[in-house]
């Protein structure tokens, strides 16, 4: 009797966790949509979400961009179809690893910010406080983050994608003697905007992801320092397992043929 | 005292947390006016109790009453509508940290109400002058405060939209004696100057004292005891007893296991 009373515990736990957060996904859209706004609040977490992780999903999308171009290089090499390695660059920055190295990376440093921020908010009693003061604390924390997001993220990933083919494009020609003009024109000629645009949407979605996850931890953290560094730590490892099985989905999704 | 409907009223009011029941069948009433103040000890539900009736928490069973209204199924704008009744101090302040000194005293004003920010300063500035706060605090961050400050601030927020009830959360918690008496006395002016009914759940038998006009007693989640102050040492209650006089000895058994 032990084994059920202990695995019914679990999927009690589980069915728990799934129904706070459906509830707490749905009051969060439902907000979105419904007046007030907070403008000013929404534009401050652009700038926070967005605009600060621009040297972070840079700087990797640069070094992805470049790691990629050497590693098609040396594989293609064995066939001699060493020529398609401005193509295959530009496609699978596009359509994976912009949106995807730019979802971990601000689900890293956005999540966690979020999670800790909202978090000890919760356990100092200051969202209990926005509620005595007439205040929706999901439309005043959570609204302009998921917002904040959902817009920054797709810019993120576009400037990610342009640094991660120039990243190619650098070692291509710099240490892998391809000529410039052929290589941005291969590049150019071979892109459809199918690619450009899964890409966005796939950042749009992670974006959603990475605010919700760092919102909803942080909402629910108890305790004091540890439940915040729990809830820090949560958000940012189901923000990432959320992005990888969302990637894939959507890959499939839009793909479908 | 008791002239028709008391201002808030809590009927057979119940809350558990899982197996652990913190609220037990809780009934209260508190006249227009008068100053209650709720004593127990640490875990007894009292911060809980408030919370029910704010709305933060749901009761599991028993009604909650404001001014002969029932507000425990209040949802959306009824109930942020109803939320303007209230004041609260809570007990470490929790101030807004990425706000102002003036703009968490404005808050209420400027996001509840909608007033304009300058006009909002300018009656923030009011408030904190009437918990004895100069307006250059008005420009400070509330982490460069002290304890004793957060707590001003914390009261001048409170009473910024002008509640007709303020709670009161362990008012005097965590301050030394002398800035604990400072901050009973702001709250025996405040309450007096502007004539509201205020509940206060503390722990500190001093400070109970001094701001209660009526004293009740919660232990494990139910009323034992209420009446007004002057006979909370004459109460021939054993538990009252052993409560305000301090002893580890008598009916209240500490557990001091978890």
């Amino acid at each position: 009797m032990n084994i059920f009373a202990a695995i019914g515990r679990v999927v009690l736990a589980f069915l728990a966790q799934v129904g706070r957060l459906s509830s707490f996904t749905a009051s969060a859209i439902i907000n979105c949509v419904r007046p007030p706004v907070y403008g000013w609040l929404t534009l401050q977490q652009i700038l926070r979400i967005g605009y600060f992780s621009l040297p972070v999903v840079g700087l990797t999308a640069f070094f992805t961009g470049g790691v990629l171009a050497l590693q098609i290089f040396i594989g293609s090499d064995r066939y001699g179809a060493e020529a398609f390695v401005p193509q295959i660059v530009v496609l699978g920055i596009t359509r994976e690893l912009g949106p995807v190295i730019a979802g971990l990376m601000v689900a890293g440093r956005v999540a966690a910010a979020i999670a800790a921020e909202i978090g000890t908010m919760r356990v100092t009693e200051q969202i209990d406080a926005l509620t005595t003061l007439s205040t929706n604390p999901i439309k005043y924390l959570v609204v302009p983050r998921l917002i904040a997001a959902v817009v920054s993220m797709p810019i993120l990933v576009a400037i990610a994608d342009s640094i991660g083919v120039f990243g190619g494009y650098t070692v291509a020609t710099q240490s892998l003697n391809f000529s410039g003009p052929v290589y941005l024109k291969n590049t150019m000629e071979f892109v459809t905007n199918q690619d450009i645009t899964s890409g966005l949407i796939k950042a749009a979605v992670f974006g959603f992801i990475i605010a919700l996850m760092g919102c909803y931890n942080g909402f629910h953290s108890k305790g004091g320092a540890q439940g915040v560094g729990a809830a820090t730590t949560n958000a940012v490892v189901s923000a990432s397992i959320l992005i990888l099985a969302s990637n894939y989905i959507l890959t499939s999704v839009i793909f479908a043929k | 005292m008791t002239n028709g409907t008391p201002k808030v009223e809590l009927r057979g009011v119940k809350k558990r947390f899982g197996n652990k029941v913190v609220l037990d069948g809780v009934d209260l009433k508190i006249d227009a006016g008068q100053s209650l103040v709720v004593i127990g000890g640490s875990g007894t539900g009292k911060s809980v109790m408030i919370k029910c009736v704010l709305g933060i928490l749901r009761p599991d069973a028993g009604q909650i009453f404001v001014d002969g209204e029932e507000v425990t199924k209040l949802r959306g704008r009824a109930r942020d509508a109803y939320l303007k009744k209230f004041g609260m101090l809570f007990q470490g302040a929790a101030l807004f940290d990425s706000l102002r000194v003036w703009e968490n005293v404005a808050f209420g004003l400027i996001q509840g109400r909608g007033m304009d920010r300058k006009q909002a300063k300018d009656i923030a500035i009011e408030k904190l002058a009437k918990v004895g706060l100069s307006a250059d605090v008005a420009m400070l961050s509330p982490s460069e405060l002290s304890g004793g400050m957060q707590k001003r601030v914390g009261l001048a927020r409170a009473i910024a939209s002008d509640p007709h009830i303020i709670f009161f959360d362990e008012p005097t918690t965590g301050l030394d004696p002398i800035m604990a008496d400072v901050i009973n006395d702001l709250i025996v002016s405040t309450v007096e100057r502007m004539g509201v009914t205020t509940l206060s759940i503390t722990h500190d038998m001093a400070s109970a004292r001094k701001i209660a006009d009526k004293i009740a007693m919660l232990y494990k989640g139910k009323i034992i005891w209420d009446g007004p102050t002057e006979h909370i040492d004459s109460s021939g209650n054993a538990f009252v007893d052993q409560f305000i006089h301090g002893r580890a000895d008598g009916p209240i058994k500490m557990e001091v296991r978890a």
